[in-house]
């Protein structure tokens, strides 16, 4: 299970990549795409749509089952990741490389309470 | 306590992830659930089914209660090893379970049920033998192993060639004997192959030879997507104690032509009309159909009963139960997180022998 240094973590297993340009960029950890299976299908925001922290906002769904996916901070959608769309497999084949949807963020105390990567390995091993 | 086959051992060894299925520790799939799905479509692979019971059935009555037990008719079964698929049904018409009997003579039978009716099977057919000169016995100690897909039998054939001579004749739905073996054309996965019924001790040794002649492991994920797709319906998911078989896509398994015969759950299948079919559901808009979705048509609401991502025809399908008078081609609305997707009614058999039907 790959758990980059890198990036930022929510409980929720999504993982959060600070950009330079005030964005953050937003998919599910390695730890979550193993444990839904084969994905198959997915639900992301459209650009424009303003998301509050914790909210549900896009879905993941395997073979298995379905996962909704949460913002891990508040901002509005500036991107969605359309090539995931199309192949939904990559994000099974990397988890990392595959993002999901970027959140233009309003509130940066917010990433404060993202966890880093020992935080969420810690998370991973109870789920 | 959860139960373990006696491939437990083997599965691991083989990095299934393992889930409790109907009280069994079972392997829901060895790394890609989807990948396995194709395998069996496009060449040979093996499904631990051990969880699932053969009951044995002799006696000088034997025929003869199993023509009051079950709901098509095991009359017409004469040729040795002919298999025979089956509702049992309660008195009010609803399915016990459903069940494959093989015949080997009016006297010696063999029923295969599901694992997680199996011991509420077992007590009703012992309920149900009151006054019949019938032997029924519990067979746990056996194990089952599925080998399916298009190459299914010749891989078979090359991991056990002394089992040929006993199995290359068979007809679909038929089985033979085989030393202490029991080799039977059938399966739930709309491809060719056969399933092994054998003693726990063989069952590894023969899931080893079977790897070795390049026969894939697959799991139970794969096994519900592939049985799906063939438009096998799933006890417990697609019908059920309070579903009728008419309601359930099942009519073709009734036998009533023979008018004296009375067998349980007869009149009250001739009294009750159904109100309901199963049919097919293929998705139209993006999303992925699940059981217990509600379903919006014309003449009323229904429910998906059964629904996953088709591997084979890379859309979302399910079966379905709705409104009779909802026909073949209509368009239906299906409810997937309180938003309406456009799904269209089909014949619920979606692929098989490798192809797409739609």
């Amino acid at each position: 299970m790959s758990i980059p240094n890198d990036l930022k973590y929510t409980k929720s297993h999504e993982w959060v990549r600070q950009e330079a340009d005030g964005t953050v960029t937003v998919g599910i950890t390695d730890h979550a795409q193993e444990a839904l299976g084969d994905i198959v299908f997915l639900e992301l925001p459209e650009a424009g749509r303003t998301v509050k922290a914790g909210e549900e906002c896009a879905v993941v769904e395997s073979v298995k089952a379905a996962s909704d996916i949460y913002a891990p901070v508040s901002g509005e959608v500036v991107a969605r990741n359309d090539a995931a769309i199309d192949a939904p497999e990559s994000v099974n084949q990397d988890a990392y490389a595959a993002w999901l949807f970027k959140i233009k963020v309003t509130d940066v105390s917010e990433l404060a309470a993202l966890l880093d990567a020992v935080g969420y390995a810690k998370v991973a091993d109870e789920h | 306590m959860i139960k373990r086959t006696p491939l437990y051992e083997s599965h691991v060894a083989a990095g299934a992830k393992m889930v409790d299925f109907a009280g069994w520790d079972m392997p829901i799939h060895y790394g890609s659930q989807l990948e396995e799905h194709h395998i069996v479509r496009r060449d040979a692979g093996m499904f631990d089914v051990s969880h699932m019971r053969a009951v044995d059935v002799a006696g000088c009555d034997a025929q003869a209660w199993l023509r009051k037990l079950v709901a098509n008719d095991v009359a017409k079964l004469t040729l040795p090893g002919k298999a025979l698929y089956s509702c049992m049904l309660n008195p009010e018409g609803g399915v016990i379970d459903d069940l494959i009997i093989y015949f080997f003579s009016p006297t010696k039978y063999r029923i295969v049920v599901n694992a997680g009716t199996a011991d509420k099977d077992l007590a009703w057919m012992l309920k149900q033998a009151e006054g019949f000169n019938v032997a029924i016995t519990g067979r746990p100690e056996l194990a089952m192993i599925a080998v399916q897909g298009p190459n299914a039998r010749a891989k078979f054939w090359a991991a056990f060639p002394e089992a040929k001579a006993a199995s290359e004749n068979l007809i679909v739905f038929q089985a033979a004997e085989f030393n202490d073996w029991m080799i039977a054309r059938t399966g739930y996965t709309g491809e060719d192959g056969f399933e092994i019924t054998l003693p726990a001790a063989d069952a590894p040794g023969a899931w080893k030879k079977l790897l070795a002649a390049d026969v894939a492991p697959i799991g139970l994920g794969a096994r519900d997507t592939l049985r799906l797709e063939a438009g096998m319906n799933l006890y417990g998911s697609d019908m059920d104690e309070t579903t009728l078989p008419t309601e359930s896509g099942l009519t073709w398994t009734l036998d009533l032509k023979d008018e004296k015969r009375d067998f349980i759950g007869k009149s009250a299948l001739v009294a009750r009309h159904p109100q309901r079919q199963l049919v097919g559901l293929l998705l139209e808009d993006r999303g992925v159909l699940r059981s217990h979705q509600q379903i919006i048509t014309k003449q009323g609401n229904g429910e998906t009963t059964s629904g996953s991502f088709s591997p084979t025809l890379q859309r979302s399908i399910a079966l379905a139960r709705v409104p009779l008078g909802v026909n073949i081609g209509d368009e239906v609305d299906v409810i997937v997180r309180d938003k309406p997707l456009k799904a269209r009614v089909v014949k619920p058999n979606f692929a098989r022998h490798g192809k797409a039907l739609i």
